[in-house]
C-alpha cells in the first residue's frame, strides 16, 4: 500500500494500474462546469502536483455532509489542459478514455475511488475552502483536505489501463456467450 | 370540468410521507439489497473487488452512522402512489409530493439535482417541469413509494425496439447494455427490464421492475442476471464475478409486430421506501 500526499510528484510515476493507494492532503473537486470555467478563465489553484477530484458534494453550512466520485467519462474531452498545467492526479469513478491514457503518460495518473461511496468519502475530508460557487453546489470547486482516501490506481503513467483490460475481457466474453464472429459492438 | 380545490389536510399529509420516505431511501438501503451486497461480498473472488465491496459496505454503514445520504448523488425523485378509492385523483396528491420533496431537500439535505434540459438552468429544490415523476396507481391504501434515480445509472439504460422473432434475443440485448456501460453506472447493478407494452411503456415496466424485491429471481431472471455476470466487469469496472445483484422483470402485452425491451440500470444503492400516508 502506498500513501501519497499532495503536492504529488514524480513518485506517482512509479504506481500499476491495479495499485491500492491512499491519499491525503488538499484536493479540488470539479466536474463539468468546472473544467469549461478554468479552460476559459484559468485555474484558480496551483496545479503543479495537484489532485483534481470529479466530485459534485453535498454541503451544507460550511460542512461536507457527502461527497463520493461522480463518472470521469464526462470529462474526458476536458482534461487535457490540467495535465499540461501540472496536475498529477484525477481522482474519480468509472475509468476514462483512451484520449486521457495519453495524456497521463509520463506525467500523472488516474485513481478510483468507489463509487456511491459519499459517506466514506466524506468521513474522510475537511472542507477548506471554494472557488466558483457562482456554479452552484454541484460544480464548483471545492478546497478538500482528504485524509487516507482508499483508491485504486485505474489509469497508470505508463498506458496502463484497468479498466480497458476488463472491458476488452468482458467483449471478449460477450462474443463468445452470443457468438458473434465480427465486432457488431461499438 | 370540475375542478378539485386543493385539499390541504390530504396535501400536507402526503408532503409528510414523501418527506419521511426520502428520509428512509436516502439513507438506509432496503434489507434486500443490503443482504444482495453482503452475499457478493463473501462470494467474490477477486481482490480489488472484494475491496470496493467492503468500501461499499463500509459506507453503508456510515450513512446510517452519520445520518447522512448514501451517496451525493441523491437523484432525482421517482415517485409511485397507491390509491384508494375514497381518496380523488386530484392536483394536491401532485402538491403534496411536490412540497415533500422540496421539504427533503432540505432537512436531509439532498443535493439540488434539477435542471432545465436545455438552459441546465438548476431550480435549487429538485422540482422542475413534471419533476417529481409521480406514478399513480389504484390501491387498497395510500401510500408513496420514492425511488430516487441517479444519473450515473440512468444515463446507460436502453430502450430497444426488437423484431418479433428476436425473442431469444434479450439476453444479448441486456448483456450488451452492461457491455456498453461498463464501469459507468457504479455496478454492481440491479437491472430492471421491461419487456412488451410499447416504446414508453417498456421504459416505465423497466423502471418499475426496481421497485421488486432482489433476494428472489426467477429462472429468466436469473438466466439474465447470469449473462452480465459472465461478463466479469466487477464492481466499479474494475474486474471480478459481481457484475450485477440481482435482474428483475416486468411484462406486459404488445403489438404482434413489435417487441419493445427496456434495460434501465441501478446502481448498488438501489434506494426505494415506501410510507403510508396517515390523514
Amino acid at each position: 500500500m502506498v500513501n501519497l500526499q499532495t503536492p504529488l510528484g514524480t513518485e506517482v510515476l512509479d504506481l500499476r494500474a491495479g495499485d491500492t493507494v491512499t491519499l491525503s492532503g488538499t484536493i479540488y473537486t470539479a466536474r463539468d462546469e468546472a473544467h469549461v470555467r478554468m479552460m476559459e478563465e484559468g485555474i484558480p489553484f496551483d496545479p503543479e502536483g495537484a489532485a483534481v477530484y470529479h466530485c459534485g458534494p453535498v454541503v451544507q453550512d460550511g460542512r461536507l455532509v457527502v461527497a463520493g466520485p461522480t463518472t470521469s467519462a464526462r470529462m474526458n474531452r476536458l482534461s487535457e489542459f490540467l495535465i499540461d498545467a501540472g496536475v498529477r492526479a484525477l481522482v474519480g469513478k468509472g475509468g476514462m478514455g483512451p484520449e486521457v491514457v495519453e495524456h497521463l503518460r509520463g506525467r500523472a495518473v488516474y485513481l478510483a475511488l468507489t463509487g456511491g461511496c459519499a459517506a466514506l468519502a466524506a468521513s474522510r475530508m475537511t472542507l477548506k475552502g471554494v472557488y466558483f460557487e457562482d456554479l452552484g453546489m454541484a460544480e464548483a470547486v471545492w478546497v478538500i483536505e482528504a485524509d487516507n482516501l482508499p483508491l485504486t490506481v485505474g489509469i497508470d503513467a505508463h498506458g496502463g489501463d484497468l479498466f480497458r483490460a476488463v472491458r476488452e475481457k468482458a467483449k471478449t466474453q460477450f462474443h463468445q456467450r452470443f457468438n458473434i464472429k465480427q465486432d457488431t459492438v461499438s | 370540468m370540475m375542478v378539485h380545490p386543493a385539499d390541504p389536510t390530504l396535501s400536507s399529509a402526503l408532503a409528510d410521507a414523501t418527506e419521511r420516505a426520502l428520509q428512509e431511501a436516502e439513507i438506509r438501503l432496503p434489507p434486500d439489497v443490503l443482504a444482495a451486497l453482503r452475499r457478493a461480498a463473501v462470494a467474490e473472488r477477486d481482490e480489488i473487488a472484494r475491496q470496493e465491496l467492503g468500501n461499499i459496505l463500509e459506507n453503508i454503514a456510515l450513512a446510517e452512522e452519520r445520518q447522512v445520504p448514501i451517496c451525493q448523488d441523491t437523484g432525482v425523485p421517482v415517485v409511485y402512489l397507491t390509491l384508494p378509492p375514497d381518496v380523488p385523483f386530484s392536483p394536491a396528491l401532485f402538491e403534496g409530493v411536490r412540497e415533500g420533496v422540496q421539504r427533503a431537500t432540505v432537512t436531509i439535505p439532498l443535493r439540488p439535482n434539477v435542471v432545465d434540459p436545455l438552459t441546465r438552468e438548476n431550480t435549487g429544490d429538485n422540482t422542475g417541469v413534471g419533476m417529481p415523476a409521480v406514478h399513480v396507481t389504484p390501491g387498497e391504501r395510500l401510500t408513496v413509494t420514492v425511488l430516487p434515480k441517479g444519473a450515473g445509472s440512468e444515463n446507460v439504460s436502453r430502450v430497444g425496439m426488437l423484431l418479433p422473432s428476436q425473442a431469444g434475443e434479450i439476453p444479448r440485448f441486456v448483456a450488451e447494455t452492461m457491455l456498453l456501460a461498463g464501469g459507468k453506472p457504479c455496478p454492481p447493478v440491479i437491472l430492471g427490464v421491461g419487456i412488451g407494452g410499447t416504446f414508453d411503456m417498456a421504459a416505465a415496466l423497466a423502471k418499475e421492475a426496481l421497485l421488486l424485491p432482489v433476494d428472489t429471481m426467477d429462472n429468466y431472471e436469473q438466466e439474465l442476471c447470469d449473462v452480465v455476470n459472465a461478463l466479469e466487469i466487477g464492481p466499479m469496472g474494475l474486474g471480478g464475478d459481481t457484475t450485477a445483484l440481482a435482474v428483475k422483470v416486468k411484462r406486459a402485452g404488445c403489438h404482434t409486430a413489435s417487441l419493445p425491451v427496456a434495460v434501465n440500470v441501478q446502481c448498488w444503492a438501489c434506494r426505494r421506501a415506501t410510507v403510508e400516508v396517515e390523514w
